[in-house]
């Protein structure tokens, strides 16, 4: 009896578990399902299978934060730029872009093209919302500062209404907007997902379910989205009504969401996906792989120093530091994924001066020394302070990566720099960056990342009260520089200055000291050609990729 | 019996608003923000950010606010997932969760179960030290360890199953098997030790001699005392795989419940962190309530009533 009460508690429980998971699956239908059969099947159909490390968080662009969904907006949507295969912007929804004689008023003809429930997409589109973005305070909304649109600083702080915003739609097919100043930027700003055009019918008609599913979303780019299975993954298709289609060459993209690098290896080794990235780990394992490659990123890790330390106030004794870090083999030995050394502030393959040149190869190597000029500045620097000892800490975030380069540097510091001592602080994340941030530090191992691709992304950073400038660098002539540069509408001579001002904050100031750009190790299928990577904003660009 | 059930759901009741209140509390003191993108954040921008979810108010307040909305059964927002409701990403993610939970507690159990017999009844044979060795390997070695390895080996080099993502049934196995380790480990152990107990009692020497068939003795007999303890120890080990899942979820690329827990303390999402643990301690609490209701199904000596008044 009371075992027959038992078992059919069991059974509801089971009937019960089985409702629960009507589960979400997604359809594996169309993926090729087993075995390395991705080289050769991918080329008929023009499939390409990836993985992203999270969900979308958002798809609505105006509030989009992250990598994941800008690559998303920036495949399924279309602003008036977009990034090339060189990350330089090109007209995309704008056919026409004329400036005023003084640089502050731009008009843009927006050409004929069609969003994919049919509208045309129109001036409206952008100027809607834009005005979005301040109203809602967007997580971006300070690129519009950043680009220099008029009434966008007051409108953040709140002394002006968003209606105010430098922007107007003449009519159906004319954008106007109204700069502060002039920028020379303003293209390469306009590229960013940010920017991107909303239909305002569509947005209003979904109200707050919109952007929260593929079909509560509208697309105007070289795809759209067909599926999306929250935290498993989303499916592009090609759009037939974007303007451009005749360019596009992939019928379909499969992306995965896949967390750990280990899955992501097991999956492509398995034949379910066309490209991984390895972690440090794997890489020795993989190192003679035909699909292994190695990219440079555009983010950059350098050491910050508490300039009002007693001891690192010293512009010897940072001297000293910067030049006695073996940096190759830093990323050698303790990073061993594809990172390299910096030996300056912008990194080097991403940026390019009007004349075509490498900005990393115009200006040289930077702080860049042998052990014995390490040490005579040592010298020097402890007898200007008067101590023949300096005892420091450092603050990292506890992560394996950080703790492998924290003891690498404590290593070669202290025996290259007698009376040298660095202690390894580590803290979560979050922590790391409020110590920053409050400055509660004496040395601390950093990141940035560029916000668009200009090297004026590393260097306005550093201004006097910047809250990126977490270490109370001051120079008035470097601000003074930074500010010229901002509104100087002659490339070559604005070029001049960024490589002064890095000259400026490193040779002169040694202000910190710079230690990697990042890097990527992947293993990608060799017939996949045109698979453009940008610096930042979103990630990829998937309309000119195609299999081979 | 009543009286008791409702007394158990009072303090089940009273038990999970302290630990609402005591996660709400300690959440706040984490260092960051729950806003995204903190590297690039201002002063400026996290106050208005801060006042625009009302996180500037004192967090007593906050509190307040935020058990007022509970009570309704409303969780909140989101803020990594912007514009979506705590409720619905629950929704969503329990289903997989749930699902290879359940098939690992019913594998390891069967399977366990199994062993455990096997090895009692033919004790120190070859097929009881084997049992009894991979009893003590599913206990010691982690369930990650084994998730890990059953990726490689039958997802990659054997390609019988699917290594990973969530397309269909085929996809659950893995994950569920990993799961389910440390589960058979434990009801093997258990089930051989106390079969090997009550094989020993005068009841069942004579049942036997009475002439009772040698499979009733035991099922009737033996198993069903022997269950008893086995009863007790299933509840942990559910609350042992909820958090297991944590893991086996990432390993696999499970869409699940457990996954999004972990992410959402790292990045802070304080809605999304008090949801999920409001309904992981839900279940922790009904299921060491459920498993105290079993017991006394199946041991007929326990009295719910004197247990309560004592």
């Amino acid at each position: 009896m009371k075992m027959k009460k038992m078992a059919s508690f069991l059974i509801f429980l089971l009937i019960m578990t089985m409702a629960l998971s009507g589960c979400n699956f997604s359809s594996s239908k169309d993926t090729s399902s087993k075995g390395s059969g991705g080289d050769k099947s991918g080329k008929s159909k023009q499939v390409l299978r990836v993985t992203e490390s999270s969900e979308i968080p958002t798809m609505d662009s105006t509030k989009a934060h992250d990598t994941v969904a800008f690559t998303v907006l920036n495949n399924t949507k279309e602003g008036l730029y977009r990034q090339d295969k060189n990350n330089q912007p090109i007209m995309a929804m704008a056919e026409k872009h004329e400036k005023s004689d003084d640089s502050l008023v731009h008009t843009f003809k927006i050409r004929d093209a069609k969003w994919s429930n049919g509208d045309p997409v129109t001036a409206h589109d952008f100027e809607y919302a834009w005005k979005k973005v301040m109203k809602e305070a967007g997580a971006y909304n300070y690129m519009f500062v950043t680009a220099g649109v008029k009434n966008a600083q007051a409108i953040m702080d709140g002394k002006k209404d968003a209606d105010e915003l430098g922007v107007k739609a003449v009519d159906d097919k004319t954008l106007k907007v109204t700069l502060e100043r002039p920028n020379p930027l303003l293209e390469t700003l306009l590229t960013f997902p940010t920017f991107l055009p909303q239909n305002q019918k569509f947005v209003e008609k979904m109200g707050d379910q919109y952007a929260l599913e593929y079909d509560k979303v509208l697309s105007n780019g070289p795809f759209k989205l067909s599926a999306w299975k929250h935290e498993q993954g989303w499916t592009y298709v090609k759009n037939p009504d974007y303007w451009d289609a005749k360019n596009v060459k992939l019928n379909k993209i499969k992306v995965y969401v896949v967390k750990n690098d280990k899955t992501g290896l097991n999956l492509y080794e398995s034949g379910k996906i066309d490209r991984v990235s390895l972690s440090a780990s794997a890489v020795d394992n993989y190192k003679d792989d035909k699909a292994f490659k190695t990219k440079t990123l555009a983010g950059i890790g350098f050491l910050r120093f508490n300039l009002n330390h007693p001891a690192l106030k010293n512009e010897n004794i940072r001297r000293a530091i910067n030049l006695a870090i073996d940096k190759k083999g830093l990323t050698d030995i303790a990073l061993n994924n594809g990172a390299v050394p910096l030996y300056g502030v912008v990194p080097g393959n991403y940026y390019y001066s009007p004349g075509k040149k490498d900005f990393r190869k115009l200006n040289g190597d930077l702080l860049k020394g042998t052990a014995k000029e390490a040490k005579k500045y040592w010298e020097k620097g402890l007898k200007e302070i008067g101590k023949d000892k300096v005892n420091v800490s450092i603050n990292i975030s506890d992560v394996e990566e950080s703790k492998k380069m924290a003891e690498f540097l404590q290593s070669q510091l202290e025996s290259k720099l007698p009376g040298f001592k660095m202690e390894i602080k580590a803290v979560p994340f979050e922590q790391r960056l409020e110590i920053e941030k409050s400055i509660k530090y004496d040395i601390s191992l950093s990141t940035w990342g560029p916000d668009y691709s200009d090297p004026m992304t590393y260097l306005d950073m550093w201004v006097t009260g910047s809250s990126a400038n977490r270490e109370d660098y001051a120079n008035p002539e470097y601000d003074k520089l930074v500010e010229k540069a901002r509104t100087e509408t002659d490339l070559a001579k604005r070029y001049k200055m960024l490589l002064k001002l890095e000259k400026v904050l490193l040779e002169e100031d040694v202000a910190i000291a710079p230690l990697y750009q990042k890097g990527q190790a992947i293993l990608q299928h060799k017939n996949i050609k045109n698979l453009v990577q940008h610096p930042s904003g979103p990630e990829f660009t998937y309309k000119w990729t195609y299999i081979e | 019996m009543k009286r008791y059930i409702l007394q158990r759901i009072g303090f089940m009741l009273l038990t999970l608003f302290l630990i609402a209140t005591l996660t709400f509390f300690l959440m706040h003191f984490l260092p960051g923000t729950p806003f995204n993108n903190p590297e690039k954040l201002t002063e400026k921008q996290i106050k208005v950010l801060n006042a625009k979810y009302g996180l500037d108010d004192p967090v007593a307040l906050q509190y307040l606010r935020y058990l007022g909305h509970l009570v309704t059964g409303d969780f909140g927002m989101s803020f990594q997932y912007e514009g979506r409701t705590v409720n619905s990403m629950i929704t969503t993610r329990i289903g997989p969760s749930a699902l290879i939970g359940f098939q690992a507690m019913v594998f390891g159990t069967i399977i366990g179960l199994a062993l455990g017999i096997i090895s009692a009844l033919k004790h120190n044979s070859i097929y009881d030290y084997g049992s009894v060795t991979l009893a003590v390997l599913g206990m010691s070695i982690p369930s990650f360890v084994f998730a890990a390895l059953l990726q490689y080996f039958v997802g990659v080099k054997l390609g019988w199953l699917p290594p990973a993502l969530w397309e269909g049934y085929q996809n659950t196995i893995l994950p569920s098997f990993a799961l389910s380790v440390t589960v058979i480990a434990t009801v093997a152990r258990f089930i051989r030790t106390e079969m090997l107990e009550v094989l020993g009692h005068d009841y069942v020497i004579t049942a036997r001699s009475k002439g009772v068939a040698e499979p009733k003795v035991i099922v009737k007999h033996v198993l069903r005392n022997a269950l008893i303890p086995v009863v007790t120890m299933l509840g942990p080990l559910a609350v042992s795989i909820m958090t297991g899942t944590l893991v086996i979820e990432k390993i696999f690329s499970v869409p699940g419940l457990g996954e999004q827990f972990t992410l959402s303390i790292l990045v802070k999402d304080y809605s999304v962190i008090m949801g999920i643990t409001i309904l992981y301690s839900a279940l922790f609490i009904l299921i060491v309530f459920i498993v105290d209701l079993l017991y006394g199904f199946l041991d007929p000596r326990i009295n719910f009533k004197r247990g309560a008044e004592a």
